[in-house]
């Protein structure tokens, strides 16, 4: 049980041997402890569009502990928004195929009826949106916004609900929060909408929170506030929180592990430290190289990942990210690499058969460079 | 403020459109007094030319008429020998009118709201092509037609309604209504079809929008998240046809209250036209605008309500 705990804390993940646990690689981590609250088993998510089977999700399992982040990064188009959405079960079911198990504190939700969700949404498992300009009802006032669900789920009085919602807004620091809650969303600025929906999002004290891109749509200077506010209202609260986004940055310092999504699946997992630390996957590499440093020499050119992401209906042979990966071989454009864990570093999975690192893989940098070097 | 800016676009507009009443006078051909009452003698002509101020020049006249109007008096209806006031029978005629279209509106509205909210959620079920489907018999109905039919088989045959005639609401209101319900049925019809598609439409898009699936996210039920979400701000392009309607209708539902025998505004424009009675029908066609421009600015104001982002791109 002490080392599935500590395989989500980066600093001591390195230090401890961990051998045993590796005896069972991928599902080390599925163990329903005490503490997990949310255990994802092997989730797929496919849409019926009218070009075919659109594979959204397709295998994705991880585990989340209480009061911990963790940070699911990807391009767009990775699967990543979908991820959540089916994890909560908010997608419209028309069109959505659902298979695998989402165990919330040891419940199936994907055996729970429409009005057993209800019971959940809002209440235990929340979730703040992209676009805090959209998100809002904007012909509503932003009372009730909030108050509405503290009185659906916690049978609040208007008065006690009026009262939470207005020390709610004092916690996401809106200021004059009295007045607010009588105002509307147009006219509060993008980052001050933000922190109402987080205010939404938080109203029951929910225990698991999906923050999907929640400062994708905010000026750079608001985005670290947002975050800081998050993180704050999650210590207090005590709350895990899967944090989504294509900004490796944006997770590099809040989340205690780090999923990297590509074409519906986790191509690598780790521990935050480790895996900045020791990162395996091409994909990953590329997503960190397209970053801009500030130690880089103004004007050096942006790495940008050559390439569109696959398209989900008809994803190609083999590794999917082969098409783009700069280190790809024969091998990856015919089988399909499965999630395998870092010798002596349990808790740490990739999905490739030449890793960062491995001599194959280094040779062909070396080419690269050379190459680009000559030219 | 944008109250004071709407009024006094109202002010300008009823100048405007009584100004074009008066003029319908001016573009006679010949003289009024010789269309009114053609068979009248000279010297009785020159009592109408007398009686309407024929002989004073054209803004004095305005003037004059609108110092009347304003005032309530509509002019008079003229034969070879006599007048009499129009204002009599406006008023009798005015209710008529204005109660048709409010039961027309609000039936159509009561039963196209939820029919179209209903069909925009279930979209593509069912449901949603059934009410359909009826929608375009219904628009494809002429309503007269319609209104032959229920008066015929409501009113004639299973004598359920009284098929002709009208009495007053504050005289016998069982009878009144006795009377109203098969016109309104007549023109509810097709205004539920109309509504129901329009409404379908908005609410379709609207229910794509984040805020809809942030409010599921809340755990809201359906039913809530249909009417305290999605109904209001799908309902403008709603609001904007309604309140055309309603001023359609003041002028009267013609074929309707034909078909009916109800005195309305319909059937004593139509009666002041064929009879050439044109100082009755400038008033009427006063009245009838000025309800239509008060109508549309209440709609306006409504806006506001419904949508509180327009009154600041309004005053910006």
């Amino acid at each position: 049980m002490s080392a599935n705990e500590q395989n989500f804390d980066g600093a001591k993940g390195d230090e401890v041997d961990v051998s045993s646990a590796a005896a069972e690689p991928s599902r080390s981590h599925g163990i329903p402890g005490a503490k997990t609250l949310l255990d994802v088993r092997d989730i797929r998510t496919h849409f019926r569009t009218p070009r075919g089977v659109l594979k959204a999700v397709d295998g994705v399992s991880f585990t989340l502990e209480r009061g911990r982040t963790l940070g699911v990064v990807g391009e767009s188009g990775s699967g990543k928004s979908v991820l959540s959405r089916s994890i909560m079960r908010l997608l419209p079911k028309s069109n959505t195929i659902h298979s695998g198990e989402v165990l919330f504190e040891g419940r199936d939700l994907s055996g729970l009826t429409e009005s057993e969700l209800r019971g959940l949404w809002g209440n235990e498992i929340s979730m703040i949106f992209q676009d805090p300009m959209t998100a809002l009802n904007p012909v509503m006032k932003i009372g009730p916004q909030i108050t509405e669900s503290l009185r659906l789920h916690l049978d609040m009085s208007k008065g006690e609900a009026r009262e939470t919602a207005v020390a709610l807004l004092r916690a996401v620091r809106i200021p004059e929060p009295e007045k607010r809650f009588n105002g509307y969303p147009h006219e509060m600025s993008g980052g001050m909408r933000q922190r109402i929906v987080i205010a939404v999002a938080l109203a029951c004290g929910p225990r698991l929170l999906f923050a999907d891109e929640p400062t994708t749509a905010l000026d750079v200077t608001v985005q670290a506030q947002i975050l800081d506010l998050l993180a704050e209202q999650q210590r207090e609260r005590y709350m895990a929180m899967v944090l989504v986004t294509h900004d490796l940055g944006v997770v590099a310092s809040r989340a205690d592990e780090i999923a990297v999504m590509y074409a519906g699946r986790i191509v690598e997992r780790a521990p935050t430290k480790e895996l900045f630390a020791n990162l395996k996957m091409p994909y990953t590499e590329s997503l960190l190289a397209a970053i801009p440093r500030l130690d880089q020499p103004s004007h050096s050119r942006l790495e940008a990942i050559g390439g569109r992401p696959p398209d989900l209906v008809n994803p190609p042979t083999g590794c999917p990210f082969s098409p783009r990966c700069p280190y790809a071989r024969e091998r990856c454009t015919q089988e399909t690499p499965q999630l395998v864990t870092v010798d002596g570093h349990d808790g740490h999975e990739f999905a490739c058969f030449y890793p960062v690192g491995s001599p194959e893989t280094e040779e062909r940098r070396v080419e690269i460079a050379t190459r680009k070097g000559a030219a | 403020m944008l109250i004071i800016k709407k009024l006094a676009q109202l002010v300008v507009a009823v100048i405007l459109v009584t100004l074009f009443a008066s003029l319908l006078l001016e573009f006679l051909p010949g003289d009024a007094a010789d269309v009114l009452a053609p068979s009248a003698s000279d010297q009785q002509r020159e009592q109408i030319r007398e009686d309407i101020g024929l002989h004073d020049s054209f803004p004095v006249r305005y003037t004059r008429w609108l110092g009347n109007f304003v005032t309530g008096d509509f002019g008079n209806y003229y034969t070879v020998s006599s007048k009499r006031p129009v204002a009599d029978r406006l008023w009798d005629a005015l209710p008529v009118s204005l109660l048709l279209m409010l039961y027309a509106q609000v039936v159509a509205l009561v039963i196209a709201i939820p029919v179209a909210v209903l069909a925009a959620y279930r979209k593509d079920t069912w449901f949603d092509r059934l009410t359909n489907v009826s929608a375009f018999a219904m628009l494809a109905v002429p309503n007269f037609a319609l209104g032959f039919i229920l008066q015929y088989y409501l009113g004639v045959k299973l004598g359920w309604f009284k098929s002709s005639g009208y009495a007053r609401i504050t005289e016998n209101p069982v009878e009144h209504f006795q009377y109203m319900i098969l016109p309104t049925i007549t023109l509810a019809v097709g205004q539920v079809a109309v509504y129901q598609r329009l409404l379908r439409t908005d609410m379709i898009a609207t229910l794509r929008e984040d805020f809809i699936l942030m409010a599921k996210a809340k755990g809201l039920k359906a039913k809530r998240i249909l009417f305290r979400h999605a109904l209001k701000p799908s309902s403008l392009t709603l609001l904007t046809v309604a309140g055309l309607n309603v001023g359609t209708l003041i002028g009267g539902a013609l074929i309707v209250e034909v078909v009916f025998s109800l005195p309305g505004m319909g059937l004593l424009i139509f009666e002041a036209i064929s009879r050439r009675q044109i100082v009755a029908f400038q008033s009427m066609i006063a009245v009838v605008a000025i309800l239509y421009i008060l109508v549309n600015f209440i709609v306006d104001l409504l806006y506001t309500v419904l949508d509180p982002r327009i009154r600041r791109t309004d005053a910006e």
